[in-house]
């Protein structure tokens, strides 16, 4: 190949470029997988759940989440009778380790777990500056780490708590849905862990899946829903008192 | 903490670097509100604070982004604002208002006003202070009266756009508060009109209290007409601002929405003293009973002077108390509105006490460099120097 010396000049600045891309290591390839052809959300039946805390130790395991941070949780509500609008929640540590007895009698206990609703209308992605939150094709809300400025917007407009600020990266970090692992045909790490099958992974562009079936046989909610967030965590079983 | 909060709410993520942000832009926005009293609306009787007001909004302009670029998390990548903006986001827009702000509107007015002070400046100054008045004449010297009547008519012209644009840049940071939908305490559509009014009250208090003050360290008289006029539109200002935020209060303790329990336990405990003591009693009701009786009243000079000060010193305690309500206030509760959190404040971090201290004073300083490089006074500039050329 004979190069001239001004094409040389023009072509060692991409050179450059393409090297540091090769150093910082490719991510391993997901080629049959067409984000066109998936709209991911989450199925989450409370009438399972059992408030072991395997998934969110095995989302902080996968993903590297900090201690004291959460990209998911659980929450364990106790409503009294009598008191249906203000029911006692508690979520040690985020319910990583599970949960100690209840010192409740009466009334009703049970658990709900909690992450990222990766919104339709998400309000996070909406009020970014800079446009490092976004939608992917497929439907999940994820977070552009080497472009977000760490103004903290994002974290304020999620009415869920889902958001926080990595202590050491300095910017807002979340729950990606495992997009590392579902784009490869894998479900997510708090869906695998999960003994009860309380948490499952549903593509709504796949008419096989069986979400579409337990969606007209069950009566399913989304968290706040008046704040019309387009969410997509469907819960089965919930309370109204749940917040 | 108390009760149950979300587990990553806990962390307060708005710190009192962004109380000092709104309290900043607004102290801006309404010191140029006031100057354009003068040149819009044609109230000579404050004319003596016209230059100094538009100065002070330069100062505060200068320094208000600032806390917002410490508290960023990568501060390096902020211009990514104006380069890649994303335009559903409000907070995106803050760079384009300011930047318009600033060097369409003050810069550009504040150099019309001062464009024959620059001229005569560069003539009878010497050395790096002649090179910096010379470099400000963008080489023009043309102060014939022709001149000087366009530098007038365009300056009238930028005025008028300007009183838009410092509604938009505060009404803008209202409305960055005003539009969060998952908190109940900021998401109004009284907020950007509240921060707009509570702007006007605190930029006009702060510009009394400036004049007063560079009035008594310069030994000169303080012209009362001036004084009264800028105390009167204090007054029917705060009127407005008080209305609006009673009736905002008023309307949320009527409706008692599923927010309400939450609210009000934290204006009964968390924010008492900010809210109630601070904002309120100290910082709205004192000064407004103090203007009142300004008007009712007719007090000798030295009197409505000691009434001023304390009104316009009240004033802005009262607003920035009001903005710590609306900044810190809105993060204590839990968007679960079952727990509470506390919001500790360090001091010799980031975004501790010490930096804000230090960022309320620094317009303060530059208002003292900008007033000797630009004397606002109205007095008969030094004599031209008999042979610039000799420098």
């Amino acid at each position: 190949m004979n190069l001239t010396r001004r094409q040389l000049l023009v072509l060692l600045p991409a050179a450059a470029a393409a090297w540091e891309y090769v150093l910082a290591g490719t991510p391993e390839a997901a080629p049959t997988y067409n984000s066109t052809e998936h709209w991911w959300g989450m199925l989450l039946d409370i009438t399972k759940c059992i408030g072991c805390g395997s998934c969110v130790r095995a989302c902080a395991l996968e993903n590297d989440v900090p201690d004291g941070y959460f990209r998911t949780w659980v929450e364990r509500y106790h409503v009294s009778d009598f008191h249906i609008e203000n029911p006692v929640v508690d979520s040690p540590d985020g319910g990583k380790e599970g949960f100690p007895p209840s010192e409740f009698t009466g009334g009703k206990n049970f658990f709900v777990p909690k992450f990222c609703n990766h919104c339709v209308d998400s309000p996070c992605t909406q009020v970014c500056p800079v446009g490092a939150t976004f939608h992917t094709a497929d439907g999940v809300v994820l977070v552009d780490q080497n472009y977000c400025v760490g103004c903290r917007y994002c974290i304020q407009a999620c009415p869920y708590g889902c958001r926080f600020f990595h202590p050491t990266k300095h910017v807002a970090d979340k729950c990606t849905l495992c997009y590392h692992r579902i784009t490869k045909g894998l479900t997510t790490a708090c869906c695998e862990s999960c003994p009860t099958g309380a948490r499952q992974l549903v593509d709504l562009k796949n008419p096989n899946d069986p979400i579409h079936i337990f969606l007209k046989t069950h009566s399913v909610q989304v968290l706040k829903p008046h704040l019309a967030t387009g969410a997509k965590n469907f819960y089965n079983g919930l309370d109204g008192s749940v917040r | 903490m108390e009760g149950f909060m979300y587990p990553n709410e806990v962390e307060l993520q708005w710190s009192v670097l962004i109380v000092l942000y709104p309290f900043l832009t607004g102290l801006v926005a309404g010191a140029f509100i006031l100057a354009s009293l003068e040149r819009i609306f044609r109230v000579e009787a404050v004319k003596p604070t016209y230059r100094l007001a538009l100065l002070t909004a330069l100062a505060f302009l200068i320094v208000a982004p600032m806390p917002l670029q410490l508290h960023l998390g990568h501060p390096e990548r902020s211009l990514e604002m104006y380069l890649t903006p994303h335009r559903s986001s409000a907070m995106a827009m803050f760079g384009f208002v300011y930047l318009w702000y600033l060097m369409a509107v003050l810069l550009l007015e504040i150099w019309l006003d001062y464009r024959k002070d620059i001229v005569l400046l560069s003539q009878s100054t010497r050395g790096l202070k002649r090179f910096f008045y010379r470099t400000l004449t963008l080489g023009s010297n043309n102060i014939s009266p022709g001149a000087l009547h366009v530098d007038d008519r365009a300056g009238w012209v930028i005025t008028l756009i300007g009183i838009p644009s410092a509604f938009l840049l505060h009404g803008y940071v209202g409305f960055i508060f005003g539009s969060v939908k998952a908190n109940p305490w900021w998401s109004t559509p009284l907020m950007p009109v509240v921060f707009l009014f509570s702007a006007m009250v605190s930029g006009i208090a702060l510009v009394m209290l400036v004049y007063l003050v560079t009035s008594a360290v310069r030994k000169a008289p303080v012209d009362m007409n001036c004084l009264d006029t800028i105390a009167k539109y204090l007054f029917y200002t705060f009127i407005i601002d008080f209305t609006l935020e009673m009736l905002d209060l008023i309307h949320r303790i009527y409706e008692a929405d599923e927010s309400f329990r939450s609210l009000d336990f934290m204006m009964h405990t968390r924010l008492f003293v900010s809210q109630i003591v601070l904002q309120v009693f100290l910082g709205t009701i004192t000064p407004l009973l103090l203007l009142a009786a300004t008007q009712l009243v007719r007090f000798s000079p030295s009197i409505r002077k000691g009434m001023y000060s304390l009104a316009g010193f009240c004033t802005l305690i009262g607003i920035l108390a009001m903005r710590w309500n609306v900044v810190i206030g809105g993060q204590l509760f839990s968007k679960s509105f079952l727990g509470y959190t506390t919001y500790k404040m360090g001091f010799a971090t980031r975004e501790g006490l010490g930096p804000a201290i230090f960022l309320t004073v620094l317009p303060f300083a530059m208002l003292y460099v900008l007033v000797k490089l630009f004397p606002p006074w109205y007095e008969p500039l030094p004599p031209i120097n008999p042979s610039p050329s000799a420098d």
